[in-house]
């Protein structure tokens, strides 16, 4: 068994099964995560939610996924048809192939690669590819004025993001993500950098296009944004994406902030608690402040959301970042000893 | 052997994507096929064990510079017949450009002279262990450490360049001020009231009670003008 998974044969087939052992749960918990978002908003509004398909309506992402699929799928007659069909598999593909260096465990990661927050934020900044390419293949002035919109959008609150990111660098000294969990064995990273955690998460919202960030799609004054012409399979590629990628930043603000598979106090009834649930338990606190947010909060303007990216928090995280590296230079607390 | 083929397909992809750029007659498949050429370089950078360039390449051309060239094309009304109808004219001006950057090119490849231990480095770039996250950052920020911050610095005057050129102050623009909206009083109050108490009671005025409510005339629904119930 050993020497053939040491062929090329064998460590391709042993990739292809890691890969499905996360991709098959991830789905699932996308598909859990509609139904989960439902729920809290209806818990939220005082209304019951979803609850006929199933006990507790659990069978209903289910039941939405078969009429997906049965629909028909419309292609505009005056839409540039290759690039239509891609936009969503590029929506959907990327916020997969994220998933790839995630580390859920110590050591359990597909490919644990030296530059791992790289590889995140290059995957992460290509979301805006799939939006755009829709808007502007749908040929209709509604999709291009939000694929416009979440291109600068997207763009914006990437700076900050990556400010955020090298911060956090800055106490850890690696690009490793395994290194950075580690790096919080004693204390998470949320304790002394709790305003970036702050800029981490809204900069996240306005990432993947949440509420109050969610004028790609602004039902009401752009029917529904970027994919207005999409319809079955199509449509159902978007939003497993936009939901896939809720739960990457998700598990991104994990590494970054809460500490990964950790358990938030190392002694005894959290440690019995195996770290990979840990993960998925911070994850699932992440994804209900999403939903919470977006129960809470009005949408934003758009010259609102452009001053609070580019005159709020890139000033602030500059200013963290700096002063991060000062207290880090000054107390000699710079990892690697330099 | 794996390595070979890859390096292969990608180099192979990169070129037929660069000639795609320049053939194709829509810009904005240009652009998108820009942008495959750029991850196919960033490929190659991978093959070559530079991951963090890799990485950087997608990062800053990729997800930055590609984005907004793709959002500026998209917006453009460009007429492309227009474009075509040209090429004949400034064709021999493109030629003779091109000839003299190609000489360019020669002499400049006749002339390369490399460093005295170029070739010790090459067999060796960077010393064991080390990841080249580190190595690059070992020599940026301590040999070349003027020359990045003057990059930096250049970029940093084209910045600001750009925003003077595009800036204007038109005198009857409206503008927001936040921060005077934020702290202003006295159009708006915030009072605390005392849960369940009426309105009587916290002083608000309303219409006196006792006055008897003017009942809305029931509006009379007779058959005569011809309304089918």
């Amino acid at each position: 068994m050993d020497a053939f998974l040491a062929t090329p044969l064998g460590v391709l087939a042993l990739t292809v099964a890691q890969a499905m052992a996360l991709l098959v749960p991830l789905l699932i918990g996308v598909a859990y995560l509609t139904w989960a978002e439902r729920k809290v908003l209806a818990a939220m509004q005082m209304r019951k939610g979803p609850n006929i398909v199933g006990p507790f309506g659990m069978l209903q992402p289910f039941a939405d996924a078969l009429k997906m699929l049965m629909k028909e799928t419309i292609i505009p007659s005056g839409a540039a048809r290759t690039l239509f069909i891609m936009a969503p598999m590029i929506t959907f593909m990327l916020a997969m192939l994220a998933w790839a260096v995630i580390p859920v465990n110590e050591g359990w990661a597909i490919a644990d690669i030296n530059v791992g927050i790289l590889y995140l934020f290059a995957i992460s900044s290509l979301g805006v590819y799939g939006v755009i390419i829709a808007g502007w293949a749908s040929n209709s002035k509604y999709a291009f004025l939000g694929a416009l919109r979440s291109a600068a959008q997207m763009v914006s609150y990437e700076v900050s993001m990556g400010f955020v990111i090298v911060t956090v660098l800055l106490c850890v000294g690696s690009l490793n993500l395994s290194d950075i969990v580690r790096a919080q064995e004693g204390m998470w990273f949320i304790i002394p950098l709790f305003p970036m955690f702050i800029i981490m998460f809204i900069s996240a919202l306005a990432e993947t296009n949440r509420a109050p960030f969610d004028l790609p799609e602004g039902e009401s004054e752009l029917v529904a944004g970027f994919f207005v012409e999409y319809s079955s399979m199509s449509f159902a590629l978007f939003f497993l994406g936009e939901y896939a990628n809720m739960i990457l930043m998700s598990a991104l603000i994990t590494i970054l902030f809460l500490g990964g598979w950790y358990a938030p106090f190392d002694i005894a009834p959290f440690t019995w608690v195996p770290g990979p649930l840990w993960f998925i338990f911070k994850i699932c606190f992440c994804l209900f402040v999403f939903v919470w947010v977006r129960a809470t909060f009005p949408r934003y303007r758009y010259d609102q959301l452009m001053r609070l990216g580019w005159k709020v928090f890139l000033p602030l995280s500059l200013l963290w970042l700096v002063l991060t590296a000062f207290v880090l230079k000054i107390f000699g607390w710079l990892p690697g000893g330099v | 052997m794996i390595a070979a083929i890859a390096f292969y397909l990608f180099a192979a992809i990169l070129i037929a994507s660069a000639v795609m750029v320049v053939t194709s007659r829509n810009p904005v498949h240009s652009v998108l096929f820009l942008i495959l050429a750029f991850f196919n370089a960033a490929a190659l950078f991978l093959i070559a064990g530079a991951e963090f360039l890799a990485m950087i390449l997608v990062i800053v051309y990729v997800g930055a510079v590609a984005v907004l060239f793709l959002f500026v094309v998209m917006m453009l009304d460009v007429d492309f017949s227009a474009i075509r109808e040209g090429f004949q004219r400034y064709a021999p001006i493109g030629g003779v450009i091109g000839l003299v950057l190609f000489a360019e090119l020669i002499f400049v490849f006749g002339s390369w002279s490399f460093a005295d231990n170029a070739a010790v480095l090459r067999l060796n770039p960077m010393e064991p262990g080390v990841e080249n996250t580190r190595a690059i950052g070992r020599i940026l920020y301590t040999d070349y450490v003027w020359l990045f911050q003057l990059s930096g610095l250049i970029l940093l005057v084209a910045m600001i360049g750009a925003i003077v050129l595009t800036l204007r102050n038109k005198p009857q623009a409206k503008r927001q001020d936040i921060g005077k909206q934020v702290s202003r009083m006295g159009s708006v109050n915030l009072r605390q009231v005392r849960s369940g108490a009426g309105l009587a009671e916290l002083g608000i005025e309303r219409p006196p009670v006792d006055a008897p409510a003017e009942k809305p005339k029931p509006i009379a629904h007779d058959h005569a003008h011809g309304g089918h119930h």
